[in-house]
């Protein structure tokens, strides 16, 4: 009797597979074009994130990625109905907003929620959208992102190692973003080149699926982290023992080659920032004066005295001059309640930056 | 194996396949030839020095010693047995020499010892195997001794704390810190199935001759375990595809397939192509993506809710199904290529309506081997026992032989624990298989409640099997307790 099964051609099959697989990987081009990163399991199945994702570990339960839209979306602010009740504050800035070693609840945007404050008969509601990566270029980028997350007022909080012109670019989260940061640039008619080498323009080859593949792993593994996030709340790993924040200072007075700051900060982004959110307060934030070796020469790691005090009193006279809501509070926090870094806070220490943004809040609130 | 280990040992079987069209020898040759290359390809880095190489050598010295003590005299005087030692030295001599002409290690994680050490090392071995082989011949102990020798490596090896005294041990032969010692040190790639592979061979050959001897006519597939040649052995116990991860085949079964005509086909590549992209999917999506969210010691503590502490013992029972199904899958798909049907490891394992069934389908060829070697002697050993009654043979019996599969996975408290659960598991629903028919005869025929008694049952054997690997997936007895608790929310 003869064989009804129908004879498979080895080599027909190995050519199709070929052929679809060659096929979706260049149609690839056009379907990253989707937002996809929209499309999120937080929200929905998994509690939105408190704050952004961000980590390098896998014990951190979190990853970073360059994708905005599915950073927002894992956020628990893409998440939340605004309600009459609410008054929603948005916290811009960076690894010390972003809570870098404190748990959600003890960032300044948790104790800004744990102990309610009332603003103009409305109860604040703080977000966290700070990342840790020191621009403003990132900071703005962030921010122009938010806006349409109906923000009552933006507190942005920044210090003088944002502001270098020369490093605006060259964060791995602003490169790669890179016609998101054209677009702020013409928008908001920005000094910065768009045609910087910085920013990374992918070829054809490298928007095939096979190139970004990466990005789409990143893209799955953050959904699936979701589920650790939401059985235990930790998105960040807290090591028992770190090296605390340098207090012996090198005999340094450099700041980034620079001779002269004038010219040489990038008020333009954010002036662009200030005058884009409804209500703004522009907050230097509090950093480590040390009292160690070499403190005659800088403040910590990262400023030499020179520098700081001439940012201090340009900011200022920006801030004076534009009318800007400003609080300063660069020594508000004493040596021995910052962790790991010059600007990264203990629970003790934001609990005291959280007073008095919260007072802040309190008198500008419109 | 990783992904680049994989697709290399699909292309060379691929080649092997294709190549040797119906040239047995052929295919025998460079199949053992790549299987010893790939023993060292795969063996992991390990912080003692040119350990990565010592290793899978004294795998090829037990491989030959067990050859050598299972055969009759004179075995070298055939042809096909001189190639397969000529294949098996050359391979080794090979890796070590490719220190002096490869710029950086590529067969070897680590650059070779040197060749004197190498050398002296293979006379050594040569001597003791020579030795063994000598008393083989005069006394039926050397068989059992190299059992025993084999229990005793897989005994150190699964112990934590020995094999931190071995680390320890040969740290300080090296005049090495002691220091940086760990129990991981000793990582020999995949010798607890080399082992089960070597005794297998060697029980079936000692009970063989002693049957042939007193004429005895039980358990005849032992009688029928036929006269290998070294290359057939030696592929058998290091074939590359089901090194790391098994199946546990029978020497037998496999010489048959080796021994038979063999050409490739597009159908054979296709059928094998299917199991190794399913073994692929299975492993490296799903299991690695589940693996992310499976329990594990950090999550045991971690997680806060009853209700995600279940979802990851769930994601845990998925991922070790999917990992290593997965890896079953690849290995057949690749053996296929070459011509030889691994035997299979799993099927559909949580659907079966209880524990023994579920048995019989999960890692079903280590089953396979605790039922031919202990389980069955050991029952037979205690019906020798007039006054013990039979509920407490099935609760022995059973109880005995999954603690020693749960030391078979490792020596600790908590695979003890593990196989303990699974023994008491599987003597309850004796019992209870026992009582439902001796009360209800009836109960099966019902064919309105046979779904559910069926879906229940599924369920119920599918949720002890995942309590199961509350032990197993964790390190410590109290934090198996800790999760028990949450699961059941009793905080």
């Amino acid at each position: 009797m003869e064989s009804t099964k129908p004879r498979i051609r080895l080599f027909a099959v190995l050519l199709k597979a070929t052929l679809l697989f060659v096929l979706f990987n260049f149609a690839f081009i056009f379907l990253n074009k989707i937002p996809f990163g929209k499309l999120s399991l937080y929200n929905s199945i998994f509690p939105g994130r408190e704050r952004f994702p961000f980590g390098e570990t896998r014990e951190s339960y979190n990853l970073s990625l360059f994708d905005l839209d599915a950073m927002f979306a894992a956020h628990i602010l893409a998440g939340t109905q605004k309600t009459p009740d609410e008054y929603r504050v948005l916290l811009i800035g960076d690894s010390s907003v972003w809570g870098t070693l404190l748990t959600p609840e003890e960032t300044l945007a948790g104790q800004l929620n744990t102990n309610p404050v009332i603003a103009c008969g409305r109860t604040v509601h703080a977000y966290n959208l700070g990342y840790p990566t020191i621009s403003v270029m990132k900071d703005l980028m962030i921010l122009d992102r938010a806006k349409g997350y109906q923000p009552d007022m933006v507190i942005w909080l920044t210090t003088l190692e944002a502001f270098p012109k020369n490093k605006q670019l060259t964060s791995p989260i602003v490169a790669n973003n890179a016609e998101r940061v054209r677009g702020l640039i013409t928008k908001y008619k920005l000094r910065a080149d768009p045609n910087d080498q910085a920013l990374v323009d992918a070829s054809t080859w490298e928007q095939t699926f096979v190139s970004q593949r990466r990005a789409v792993a990143d893209l799955l593994r953050l959904q699936i982290y979701g589920a650790l996030w939401a059985s235990t709340g930790i998105d960040q790993v807290y090591p028992e023992n770190y090296e605390h924040a340098q207090i012996d200072l090198e005999a340094d007075a450099d700041f980034h080659e620079l001779t002269s700051l004038r010219d040489a900060l990038a008020f333009d982004v954010l002036e662009a920032g200030l005058s884009s959110a409804p209500l703004t307060l522009l907050v230097n934030e509090p950093m480590l004066i040390s009292n160690g070796l070499n403190s005659n020469i800088r403040y910590n790691f990262f400023y030499p005295r020179w520098a700081y005090d001439d940012y201090r009193q340009m900011l200022a006279e920006q801030a004076a001059a534009r009318k800007w809501n400003y609080l300063d509070v660069w020594d508000l926090v004493p040596a021995d309640q910052f962790t790991n870094s010059a600007i990264h806070l203990t629970p003790a220490g934001e609990t005291l930056l959280a007073n008095k943004i919260a007072k802040s809040i309190q008198t500008i609130c419109k | 194996m990783g992904l680049i280990q994989i697709g290399a040992s699909i292309l060379i079987a691929l080649l092997i396949g294709t190549l040797t069209r119906a040239a047995r020898n052929a295919r025998m040759y460079l199949l053992l030839a790549f299987s010893i290359l790939a023993i060292y390809w795969f063996q992991a880095l390990l912080p003692l020095r040119s350990f990565d190489f010592w290793l899978p050598s004294l795998s090829l010295a037990l491989v030959v010693l067990t050859w050598l003590i299972t055969s009759p005299p004179g075995v070298w005087r055939v042809r096909q047995n001189t190639i397969g030692f000529l294949i098996i030295i050359g391979s080794v001599t090979f890796i070590d020499l490719s220190r002096y002409v490869l710029p950086e290690p590529v067969l070897t994680a680590t650059t070779p010892p040197q060749f004197f050490q190498y050398f002296v090392f293979a006379v050594i071995v040569g001597q003791i195997i020579f030795a063994f082989t000598w008393a083989s011949r005069r006394s039926p102990w050397a068989i059992t001794g190299t059992i025993i020798l084999l229990i005793i490596i897989l005994i150190v090896l699964k112990t934590p704390a020995l094999s931190l005294q071995m680390s320890i041990f040969f740290r300080s032969l090296a005049n090495r810190s002691i220091e940086n010692a760990s129990f991981t040190d000793l990582r020999w790639l995949g010798f607890s199935y080399i082992a089960f592979r070597l005794i297998h061979v060697l029980r079936d050959k000692s009970r063989s001759h002693q049957f042939a001897h007193s004429g005895g006519e039980r358990d005849k597939q032992m009688r029928h375990l036929p006269e290998l040649s070294l290359p057939e052995f030696a592929t058998y116990v290091v074939f590359f595809p089901s090194l790391a991860a098994g199946p546990i085949d029978r020497a037998e079964r496999f010489a048959q397939d080796l021994r038979s005509d063999f050409a490739i086909s597009q159908d054979e590549v296709l059928l094998a192509g299917q199991r190794i992209f399913l073994g692929l999917f299975k492993k490296f999506v799903v299991a690695d993506a589940l693996a992310l969210i499976a329990l594990n010691d950090s999550l045991a503590t971690q997680v806060r809710t009853t209700g995600w502490m279940w979802i990851s013992v769930y994601a845990y029972a998925f991922q070790i199904y999917f990992d290593f199904s997965g890896y079953t899958d690849i290995a057949i798909g690749i053996a296929r290529l070459v011509g030889i049907k691994l035997p299979e490891n799993f099927a559909a394992p949580y659907t079966q309506p209880n524990l023994t069934q579920f048995w019989n389908s999960w890692h079903m060829t280590l089953t396979q081997w605790f039922r031919s070697y202990f389980f069955n002697p050991f029952n037979r050993w205690m019906r020798g026992f007039k006054n013990i009654p039979a509920w407490s043979m099935i609760l022995t019996g059973q109880v005995a032989t999954m603690f020693l599969i749960g030391l078979w996975h490792g020596i600790t408290l908590n695979f003890i624990l593990w196989g303990v659960w699974h023994g008491l598991g599987l003597f309850l629903q004796n019992r209870w298989s026992d009582f439902v028919h001796r009360r209800f005869p009836d109960l099966g025929g019902n064919t309105r409640l046979q779904p559910i008694f069926q879906i229940g049952s599924i369920l119920l054997t599918f949720h002890f099997v995942a309590l199961g690997w509350v032990f197993f997936a964790l390190g410590e007895p109290a934090r198996s307790l800790m999760v028990l608790r949450k699961l059941f929310n009793l905080f």
